[in-house]
């Protein structure tokens, strides 16, 4: 992550950012006219079914797919020896990280061993999908059985049976270094973490543990490759980049990337689970095998087994300060998951433990550990719900044994803009005082809370977000429309907010402006939806492009007045003659005069932007807990969010609930269940347990804008942080109301139960 | 899915024919929200689904001094919609009203919930504490039996093949009684019972003194539990704390739960006592008006 350099002053006056418009695809979705994966139906189209493992670690001895593929409508049989051997499998992920291709490969489908329950081993494509999976059913795979690695702790212990003899470490944010035999490591120190213990006046020491979390979204994974020539691919899928799966499916295929056009549907949620291949490359080879279009759909099963949810992990924490309440020393070892393969959200759940607090001592040792569960996936702020709850949770204890007002405490040492942060650079402007302020301002905060068991959290959390590469370009008609085309995949409501950008840097009309979602054949190229980047990075792209075709239509009205560019003005959808204000054209009239101007009026732009900015959240709960159940009831709950500056507040608002509901998820009932032998017990939406509407209160929400100087507008990204603090502030809410710490999540009934029962006995 | 048969019966005798003709081939289809689903995950795989929504016997029912004569196809929904039902039997609108969710309510059916014989069936407890029978028809007639009697395993029942259940019949509500069902989940809709109890109290006339009890157990065996020795025992036993304690300590001891990702057995066992204790309390209150 790079240094943010000093960019212009930003925007304080808007006539569009900041106001709510009604999202541009709200009404295709709610007619139920919008066209999602599964909507995909071409001629002679065969459909796709998979054989899972049942097994979590097993070598496969041999598969006879004879008789699936002699029943009646099957097309074709495929298994891992039917892929296409990649011709360079380990690749440059940035940051000076390298991505093991292969591994991301043979997680699709299975080639010599199968490394969790739900691995995919074989795959079929048949007339109908009824047909498919009674031929799946008939493959008869004979496995050697291996001794299943099912935890974190298993895995590091010498001796551990071995997931993978060579492997390339993890890359994820930063590079982990090869360590152990089924883990990567990633270590950071700094000062003399060991002595400073040692002075200090009050030390926590807790140990914390969470379970695998599965992203939940709503449309499971679905794709369909059709082959429209002998080397030319087109996949139309859910995804939050199409671009992503386009460079995966080149790899994977060995084909130029420009030979591949993906095609993203409208999706329908991925929180960072659909930035990656897992059936394209089934049914592009099926395609290419059967000479017709494929198509594959997961059950919520298959998702729950064979996608990538977050982490299960183990956090240690040891925390010191000294009587007035400053922070001195830190020192984590984190164990988390990697999965199958490596490369799960270790390196930014390690590097946003702790920051948001200034500590002058810190050792942070972070392992990425393989094991015979699915390759983790990001999952909204990646590593960062997990390690707040160890740090923010080991936080509140500390300032509770030394006596201190907990907001205080955190106004303490709280990193402030300027302050050191642990990537090697100043903090940049960041609202972090004025949040802490804000909690204890804050209505909710004031209110008298009432009645027994009942108790009040807070907690504060931070995240990075992502810049990264957004493409964008404008075009005008000559009815003066706008079509804004970008590479960014609408999660959220970003054709709008991107759309208002371009009207706001425009001074044009909203309404005038038609956003879309590009294939890989129609922009350039742009980093997946993830990151909360967005708003943030594509609508810097969409506001270089608009600035660069203002510069094009001054020339083009500079022409009707025979002077030069220069000597004109913009401003509100108005060209003005610098030495003659009553000449004037407007924008429409410019569109209207291209043909005889020098053509279309178009203009792009490519950006990478590094000024991210960050986001820090906060959050304040009132529970009561059912002492004789165990049972968390929400009796209130508010958040807090600094958002540099909200294009859309009502989307904003939206991202905040939506992410403080999962957040709740985590910290009262969602887990991955496995048993003994590592099968997965709850693939379902029945026993894996999120959130209902009856579950969770209504979210009051306060935005504060600390504008980002790394945006034109100040925006930050805004999608990801409010996931992060509800596990901690929960687990304080449930501290305060009964006097019992839950140091493991979820805090389901059971075992809120089994705490009370430990501390106060039965 | 796999690929199956579909027959529409319009009549009892035409519907007993086709079940004696098919016998495990075949599967009665209420609301078909277990069934259905079974059959799309593949736990069940019947050559013929039967359905039974075309037969009016079973989509009847009938609220007079007798009590409740109930379809088996009757959906939830119909039942908590009919304001004397809800007045006559709270504790089973309780029931009705967790199953599912409001679509499937809308669809479910009160004799499906008994038949897919779930520990953790939500009307089944219910059923029992009221003293519901089971009348059972098949070739060779019609037979009455208990409720309790009709689980005999998770997802299997005492009916034979060539059966089907035509009505639940419930009696009409003792003068001074009261009933009431409970289940812990730990979310609050949409999930499936950690434990469940319900508890049905007679009150001697000035409501000091329990007459008679029962007491059911859900999702704490390989079927519900009729717990019937923690009931009997609170007969003529004041109406105070200190009975209902000991009924609740007997209904835990006749439970056995595993251990499963939805709960331990030592969490399973506490539920129940504590569950007891609330829907006794909860029942006496009913009675007393």
């Amino acid at each position: 992550m790079n240094a943010p350099t000093t960019p212009p002053p930003v925007k304080t006056e808007f006539d569009v950012v900041g106001t709510t418009p009604i999202r541009k695809d709200g009404e295709e979705k709610v007619t139920g006219a919008a066209l999602f994966g599964d909507d995909i139906h071409l001629p002679g189209m065969l459909h796709g079914a998979m054989l899972r493992s049942p097994h979590p670690h097993a070598r496969i001895v041999s598969i006879d797919t004879s008789k699936a593929a002699a029943l009646k409508g099957v097309r074709t049989v495929i298994t891992g020896a039917d892929m296409p051997t990649l011709s360079s499998t380990v690749v440059a992920a940035g940051e000076g990280g390298e991505v093991n291709m292969q591994d991301i490969a043979d997680n699709c489908i299975a080639r010599d061993k199968v490394f969790y329950d739900g691995h995919v081993v074989a795959a079929v494509a048949a007339d109908n999908k009824h047909i498919a999976e009674a031929a799946c059913a008939l493959i008869e795979v004979e496995y050697e059985l291996l001794e299943p690695v099912l935890n974190v702790h298993d895995a590091v212990a010498e001796g551990a049976p071995v997931l993978h003899e060579d492997y390339t470490p993890g890359a994820f944010l930063f590079p982990t270094q090869k360590a152990l035999p089924n883990a990567g490591r990633l270590f950071m120190e700094h000062g003399d973490v060991d002595a400073t213990f040692d002075a200090c006046d009050h030390v926590v020491e807790r140990e914390f543990t969470t379970k695998s979390v599965h992203q939940g979204y709503i449309e499971p994974h679905v794709t369909t490759a059709v082959w429209t020539g002998e080397d030319t691919l087109t996949i139309h899928t859910s995804t939050q980049g199409g671009f992503a799966i386009r460079d995966f499916m080149a790899s994977f295929m060995n084909m130029p990337m420009s030979k591949i056009k993906v095609v993203p549907m409208e999706i329908g949620g991925g929180f960072g689970g659909k930035d990656v291949v897992y059936l394209d490359s089934l049914a592009a080879v099926m395609a290419k095998r059967t000479g017709r279009p494929v198509k594959i759909f997961m059950s919520r099963s298959e998702v729950l087994r064979g996608t990538g949810p977050s982490p299960e992990t183990y956090i240690k924490v040891k925390i010191g300060c000294n009587n007035e309440g400053q922070l001195l020393a830190a020192d984590l070892y984190l164990l988390f998951e990697a999965g199958a393969y490596p490369g799960g959200p270790i390196a930014p759940g390690t590097m946003c433990a702790l920051t948001r607090y200034n500590i002058p001592n810190v050792r942070l040792d972070g392992y990425d550990v393989f094991l015979n569960k699915p390759k983790m996936k990001p999952y909204r702020a990646p590593g960062a719900t997990q390690a707040n709850f160890a740090a923010e949770s080991a936080i509140a204890d500390l300032a509770e044994m030394a006596g201190i007002d907990p907001i205080q405490f955190r106004l303490t040492n709280a990193l402030k803009p300027g302050d050191m942060m642990p990537m090697g650079f100043p903090c940049p402007p960041l609202g972090s005082i004025e949040m802490l302020n804000a909690i204890k301002n804050h209505p909710h905060y004031t209110a008298p809370l009432e009645g027994e068991n009942r108790g009040r959290g807070i907690s504060y959390a931070f995240w990075f977000g992502a810049g990264l590469a957004s493409c964008a370009e404008i075009r005008c008609n000559t009815d003066g429309t706008i079509n804004l085309t970008t590479g960014s995949a609408d999660l959220s409501g970003t054709r709008t907010t991107l759309g208002m950008q371009a009207a706001e840097e425009l001074g044009v009309d909203n309404d005038l402006i038609t956003t879309n979602v590009g294939d890989t054949d129609s922009v350039g190229y742009t980093f997946q939806s993830v990151g909360s980047r967005t708003t943030f990075a594509t609508g810097i792209a969409v506001i270089s492009a608009c600035r660069k075709l203002v510069e094009e239509m001054k020339k083009r009205a500079a022409m009707e007045w025979e002077v030069e560019g220069s000597e004109v003005d913009y401003a509100s959808g108005v060209f003005t003659l610098k030495s003659d204000s009553s000449k004037t054209l407007s924008f429409g009239e410019i569109c209207g005069k291209a043909d005889h101007t020098g053509g279309p009026l178009i203009a792009d732009a490519s950006e990478f932007p590094e000024g991210v900015g960050f986001q820090i959240a906060a959050n304040i709960v009132d529970v009561e807990v059912d002492v004789e159940t165990g049972k968390v009831d929400i009796l209130r709950y508010s958040t807090l969010q600094d958002v540099g500056k909200a294009v859309h507040p009502d989307f904003v608002e939206g991202q905040m609930q939506g992410g403080t509901v999962q957040g709740i998820g985590w910290a009262l009932n969602e887990e991955y269940f496995y048993d003994e032998k590592g099968t997965l017990r709850n693939p379902t939406l029945l026993d894996y347990r999120m959130p209902t509407s009856l579950d969770v209160p209504n979210i009051d929400c306060t935005i504060l804008e600390t504008p980002n100087p790394g945006h034109p507008y100040g925006v930050r990204g805004v999608g990801e942080v409010p996931i992060v603090p509800p596990p901690a502030a929960i687990r304080d809410a449930i501290k305060n109301a009964i006097g019992v710490s839950l140091n493991d999540l979820p805090m389901k009934p059971g075992n809120v139960l089994k705490a009370i029962w430990e501390q106060k006995g039965k | 899915m796999h690929s199956f048969d579909f027959a529409t019966p319009t009549s009892v005798s035409d519907a007993v024919a086709i079940l004696a003709k098919e016998g495990s081939n075949a599967r009665l289809l209420a609301g078909g929200t277990d069934l259905l689903i079974g059959m799309r995950v593949g736990r069940a795989t019947p050559g013929l689904v039967v359905d039974a929504k075309q037969i009016p016997e079973l989509k009847q029912y009938k609220l007079d001094g007798n009590g409740l004569q109930l379809g088996s196809a009757v959906t939830c929904r119909t039942l908590y919609e009919d304001s004397a039902v809800v007045d006559a039997y709270p504790a089973l609108i309780e029931s009705a009203e967790l199953i599912g969710g409001m679509q499937t309510q809308g669809r479910a059916s009160i004799g499906g919930n008994l038949c897919n014989a779930a520990p953790s069936g939500d009307s089944i407890p219910t059923l029992i504490v009221l003293g519901a029978e089971a009348v059972v028809i098949g070739p060779n007639g019609q037979r009455n039996l208990a409720v309790e009697d009709v689980c005999v395993a998770p997802g299997k029942t005492s009916l034979a093949d060539n059966e089907l259940l035509l009505t639940i019949n419930i009696p009409a509500p003792a003068a001074n009684s009261g009933a009431c069902f409970q289940r812990f989940i730990p979310r609050n809709e949409m999930d499936i019972a950690i434990a469940s109890v319900a508890s049905s109290v007679v009150l001697s006339g000035d409501g000091s003194t329990f007459e008679s009890a029962r007491i059911a157990l859900g999702a704490v065996g390989p079927t519900p539990i009729f717990a019937q020795g923690a009931g009997d025992l609170l007969a003529g036993k004041p109406v105070n704390e200190a009975s209902i304690q000991e009924a609740a300590d007997a209904a835990e001891a006749v439970a056995t739960p595993i251990n499963d990702m939805r709960g331990t057995i030592e969490q399973r066992k506490h539920l129940i006592n504590v569950l007891t204790k609330r829907t006794l309390r909860e029942a006496v209150a009913r009675a007393k008006g």
